[in-house]
Formats: C-alpha cells, sequence, structure tokens
C-alpha cells in the first residue's frame, strides 16, 4: 500500500484530453462538443490539432447535449465534455430523451465532479450526477479511479455503442492499477484481497480505501478492496462474492450517499444475501466552504474515515 | 382507408401539387379515425401541420424507405412529439412500414407510441414529446452535414407554444452564429397551445423579429398552400450562409370545420359520428 501512497499524483484530465486526440486520430468520426470549457476540459491541444471538429455552443447545456444526439444523428461519435454539475443538472431531461431513450451514440464527459471545486462551493459540486444518471434506464456509468483507467475507459466508451458518462477528476490522484492493468466495462477489480470486510470504492477514494486496509491490517483486520469504477452496470458477480466471502461492505464514493455506488450495491445485497454494510460519500447535505481536500477530510473521507467505519461495522456498532 | 404514396419529382408541378392536395385530405381523414380508435391523441396540432409534413415526406424530402438508416438522407425532425399522429400516418405513407401497423397507435406494446420513439418505428429521427428537444438535435444533424461537406438537408418542425422552452433559443442562437443554411425551421404557427392562445399564454410575437435577430433569414407562409410550401422547402436556403426560419401560418384543426381554431381540441377525442362528419367534409 506504501507504493499507492508514495506514487505520482496525476490530474486524469490529462490522460483525458490525451486520450481523445488520440482517439480522434483514429476516427474521424470523433468530435468533441463544448459549452466554453475547453480550458477547464483541457482540450487546448484538441482545439489546435481538430479544429474543425470542435463543436462549442458556448454556455448551453441543453443546446449542447442536443446538438451532440444530432451529430450522433449525423455519424458522428460526440465527446461532450462540461463541467459534470452543468452537465448532468442542465441537462438532465436531454440526457435521459435525446441519448438514453434514444440509443444516441454520445459520451458524456462530466468534468471536476464532487467536491473537486472545493470552495467555489455547493452549486459547483457535483455530489448527485451518479445518483441522477443512474435512476435512467440504458446508461452506463464509469468513475475511474486514476489516469490510466480515466484513458481506458474512454476507449471503451468509444467501442461501445450507447451513451455512457465518465466522471473526470481535476483531483490529483495516485496510480491505483497495477501497470498493465485493463479497464472492462461493468467489471470491478480486486485490488486486494480480504477475508474479514470488503471495502467497494472507486473514483477518487479508491486509493484511499488501499490506505484504509493498510491501516486495518496494522488493526489485524483483513480488508479486500474492490475497485468499482463501473457503477451501471454493476458487476454484481463481485459483489455476491464481498457479501458471500467477507463480514460486511463498506462503499466509499466522492458522492452523495443518496443513489450512488453505495445504493447500488445495497439494492442488490438486501435482496440477495444481507450483510452489514456502511455506505461513505458526502451525507445528505449542501457542502459548508473548504477546499476539496478539507472538504474530504471533513465528511470522513480519508484512510482514517473509512477505517472507523469498518471497524464500527465489525464490532456491530453504529457510525 | 388507402393511403397516399411518395409523389414522383419528374411528375409536372401542377400534377405534384394535385396529388398533394388528394394526399393531405387523405391523412387527415386516416388520422380522424386514428385518434378515434386510440381514444387518445391530438387531433388539433395533427390536422394543423398535415400539409407541412405530407408535402415534406411526399413530396420533398431524399428519403430510402428501404434504407431508413441511409447517411445521405434528409432529416426531418418532428419536434413537436405530440403529432405523432400525422407523423407516423406520413412514415406509413411513404413507405417505412405497413399501414396496417397504424391500428395499433397507442395499444399496449405497439411500436406506435403517443410519442415517438426511433428506436421502435423506421424513418423517426428523434425521439421527442418534452418540448424544445428537437432544434437542438437539428441544430446537430446541420452541424454534421456541414462538417461532411454534405449537401444533406434538415427540416425541423416546431410548434408554436413550444417556443416558450428556453433550450429553442439557446439553439437558434447557435445555429445563426454557426450560419447553417442548410437548415429550416418550420414554425406551426397556428396560435393555440395545450390551454389557450400563445400570445395570452407567454407573448411570442414580433416572432419574426426575434429569429431575425438571432441571424436567421425568416419567410412567412400559408402552411396550408401546398405549393407555396414546396416552393419554399425546394427553394432553401433563402439566403446563403443563413438558416432559414419559417413561420407558416396554420390552423390548428384545419379541415374540419367544427374544430379548426378551437383550443378544446388541442387533444379532445373525436367520436364515431365527429369522424364520419369529418371525413365527408375531408372528401370532395
Amino acid at each position: 500500500m506504501t507504493a499507492v501512497a508514495d506514487s505520482k499524483l496525476h490530474d486524469c484530465r490529462d490522460a483525458f484530453a490525451e486520450t481523445l486526440e488520440s482517439l480522434a486520430e483514429a476516427d474521424s468520426r470523433v468530435v468533441a462538443v463544448v459549452n466554453d470549457s475547453i480550458g477547464s476540459s483541457k482540450l487546448g491541444g484538441f482545439a489546435q490539432r481538430f479544429p474543425e471538429r470542435l463543436v462549442n455552443v458556448g454556455i448551453a447545456e441543453q443546446n449542447l447535449v442536443g446538438v451532440a444526439a444530432g451529430l450522433a444523428n449525423g455519424g458522428k461519435v460526440p465527446f461532450v465534455s462540461a463541467a459534470s454539475c452543468f452537465l448532468t443538472a442542465r441537462a438532465l431531461e436531454q440526457i435521459k430523451v435525446d441519448l438514453a431513450y434514444s440509443n444516441a451514440n454520445v459520451k458524456l464527459c462530466g468534468m471536476s465532479p464532487g467536491v473537486a471545486y472545493g470552495q467555489l462551493g455547493a452549486t459547483h459540486h457535483s455530489i448527485e450526477d451518479v445518483a441522477w444518471l443512474r435512476a435512467i434506464a440504458h446508461m452506463t456509468i464509469i468513475v475511474p479511479a486514476d489516469s490510466a483507467e480515466t484513458g481506458q475507459a474512454l476507449r471503451a466508451a468509444a467501442e461501445h455503442d450507447g451513451p455512457v458518462f465518465v466522471r473526470v477528476s481535476r483531483l490529483p490522484v495516485p496510480d491505483v492499477n497495477a501497470p498493465g492493468y485493463r479497464f472492462q466495462l461493468g467489471r470491478a477489480v480486486r485490488l486486494k484481497e480480504g477475508a474479514d470486510i470488503t471495502l467497494v470504492a472507486n473514483g477518487t477514494m479508491t486509493a484511499r480505501a488501499l490506505e484504509a486496509a493498510a491501516l486495518l491490517e496494522a488493526d489485524g483486520i483483513d480488508a479486500r478492496v474492490v475497485s468499482m469504477p463501473t457503477v451501471k452496470p454493476l458487476d454484481t458477480d463481485e459483489i455476491a462474492a464481498a457479501a458471500a466471502e467477507t463480514r460486511g461492505i463498506v462503499t466509499v464514493e466522492e458522492h452523495t450517499i443518496r443513489g450512488g455506488l453505495g445504493s447500488a450495491v445495497a439494492e442488490q445485497v438486501v435482496v440477495t444475501q444481507p450483510v452489514p454494510m456502511r455506505i461513505l460519500g458526502i451525507p445528505d447535505v449542501f457542502a459548508p466552504t473548504g477546499t476539496a481536500e478539507w472538504l474530504l477530510d471533513h465528511f470522513g473521507l480519508n484512510a482514517a474515515g473509512i477505517r472507523g467505519a469498518a471497524v464500527a461495522l465489525l464490532e456491530g456498532r453504529s457510525g | 382507408m388507402a393511403l397516399p404514396g411518395r409523389i414522383d419529382r419528374s411528375l409536372a408541378r401542377e400534377e405534384r401539387l394535385a396529388r398533394l392536395r388528394e394526399a393531405a385530405a387523405a391523412m387527415r381523414r386516416r388520422d380522424l379515425a386514428l385518434v378515434n380508435g386510440a381514444g387518445l391523441g391530438h387531433i388539433g396540432g395533427d390536422l394543423s401541420a398535415t400539409d407541412i409534413v405530407a408535402t415534406l415526406y411526399l413530396a420533398v424530402l431524399d428519403l430510402d424507405p428501404a434504407d431508413p438508416a441511409w447517411p445521405e438522407r434528409d432529416r426531418f425532425i418532428m419536434s413537436k412529439g405530440h403529432s405523432s399522429g400525422v407523423l407516423y400516418i406520413a412514415l406509413a405513407s411513404a413507405g417505412f412500414f405497413d399501414p396496417e401497423l397504424l391500428e395499433s397507435y397507442m395499444q399496449p406494446l405497439s411500436p406506435l407510441n403517443g410519442h415517438p420513439d426511433r428506436k421502435s418505428i423506421p424513418g423517426v429521427e428523434a425521439n421527442t414529446g418534452p418540448l424544445g428537444h428537437g432544434l437542438p438535435i437539428a441544430v446537430g444533424t446541420a452541424i454534421a452535414a456541414q462538417m461532411d461537406g454534405a449537401t444533406r438537408r434538415t427540416y425541423c418542425l416546431v410548434g408554436d407554444g413550444e417556443l416558450q422552452e428556453g433550450s429553442n433559443w439557446e439553439a437558434l442562437m447557435a445555429a445563426g452564429h454557426r450560419g447553417l443554411d442548410n437548415l429550416t425551421v418550420i414554425v406551426d404557427r397556428n396560435g393555440l397551445q395545450q390551454g389557450a392562445a400563445t400570445e395570452e399564454t407567454n407573448r411570442l410575437e414580433p416572432l419574426g423579429d426575434k429569429a431575425r435577430a438571432f441571424g436567421w433569414s425568416v419567410v412567412e407562409v400559408d402552411g396550408h398552400d401546398h405549393a407555396a410550401l414546396l416552393e419554399l422547402f425546394e427553394g432553401v436556403p433563402v439566403e446563403p450562409g443563413k438558416p432559414t426560419f419559417a413561420i407558416a401560418h396554420t390552423h390548428k384543426g384545419r379541415g374540419v370545420s367544427f374544430m379548426e381554431d378551437e383550443v378544446g381540441w388541442h387533444h379532445r377525442v373525436p367520436t364515431q359520428a365527429e369522424v364520419d362528419a369529418g371525413v365527408a367534409e375531408l372528401t370532395s
């Protein structure tokens, strides 16, 4: 686990931008669609190399997603890149109707999700995006944990025929996956074996879950760590294994505890093999002012907080 | 009730117009029975849009019903998705599916949902129903054609009340900014929305000035005059470098005297006696 703590940190938007350029180079149908979000998506390089394939509709998210649906109708493979808070909330009906219900081949890239915008406040936090989109039939949702997984998730999205939502974090994260790792849509990754309890995490929380497992090891608790980049469709086999083989499940996500990864896991285990669970995330509140790191600590979304929840679960305590 | 078919472009203009007139009447007759059979529908808006939809599908659009996904086809985006009745009748007339299927309109498990689903029905370009969705999609198909240097055109029919949705104005701004002259928007300007007149509810006028200010070429047309509609649709763009905003003056319930301009017929269902009376008026 020390390897994770010591490894270099990356902004996943770099892998996003690099991969999108590479996809565009290989496939002339690939276009980027933005809402004045070239800089915040790090698409300056794309704009220089493929100016005719960058559609900037200005600050207009309903039109952003509708135009993307039309581009897909016209044979393009649009990657819509916009701040996740505005992309998902402002254009929710377009995502439901123009993309999911219509099976439009559009890829939504939600930039800087969760509390990444820190002290800009609750208006800019995107802690409901997974819940909103998870409630929509025929959506695929990916929350990558690191740079390499972000790039591979984009490639998987490009190969998948239909709408996909990929969260792309700006918070610096270490590499959590082994070199040579291959992302597979709908498949979880067991980052660490363990027999006592299972920690299920995605996005920025994956590295923290690994750190928590190291702390738990010192406590004499053998924690399994499951990385769950695809929230929809969920890897139900991996959850069934966790429920059958360990004494409980702790989920961790940079998202509200209502309707995201924790809910998806709970929905499965409660009707198949009920086990004690703890769902860690942003509690059902609008976050106060603070940097992203401060907010994550404030809400216990760090190694110590995850460890505390795991110990409490195993001791049968609440909290 | 027999449906019309597509009208050969090589025919003389007068012959094409004569056939269009008869086709539109046949479509209206079928629509009355359709809504009566389903016990649900939006007959007022169907009849207001019939001449526009008939002219496009039967005489203008470059389509291949045998290959509905033909990449070079013209795009018709029906933004006022509640007028699914007239859209389905037009698609069946154009040969996209067996007219027999119309009998299933809105029945359980029918592909002919109350609002169109492109996954279920060949020829439907966009799933619409919630208002203000079609125009942004049409802007997207027009940009795609422009990127490809293709000659295919996009036509988008919007209701007038629908223009109260803000998404349309985002799309109008983007299309004007980009000078999408392969895009034509037709406003079904019947003046009525579900509950009352548009001008009493949330004023649209001066509508043409608004579109002009957004960078569009604006034309006014009688939305029930096939000759005028044909001339317009075959002549776009009106002005090179600008998208065309056609305000089509129409009457809700057009063709059936007791329905015309009556707000109640937005989604009232005609009884069999009313269908018979309407069909009689529409049979010359």
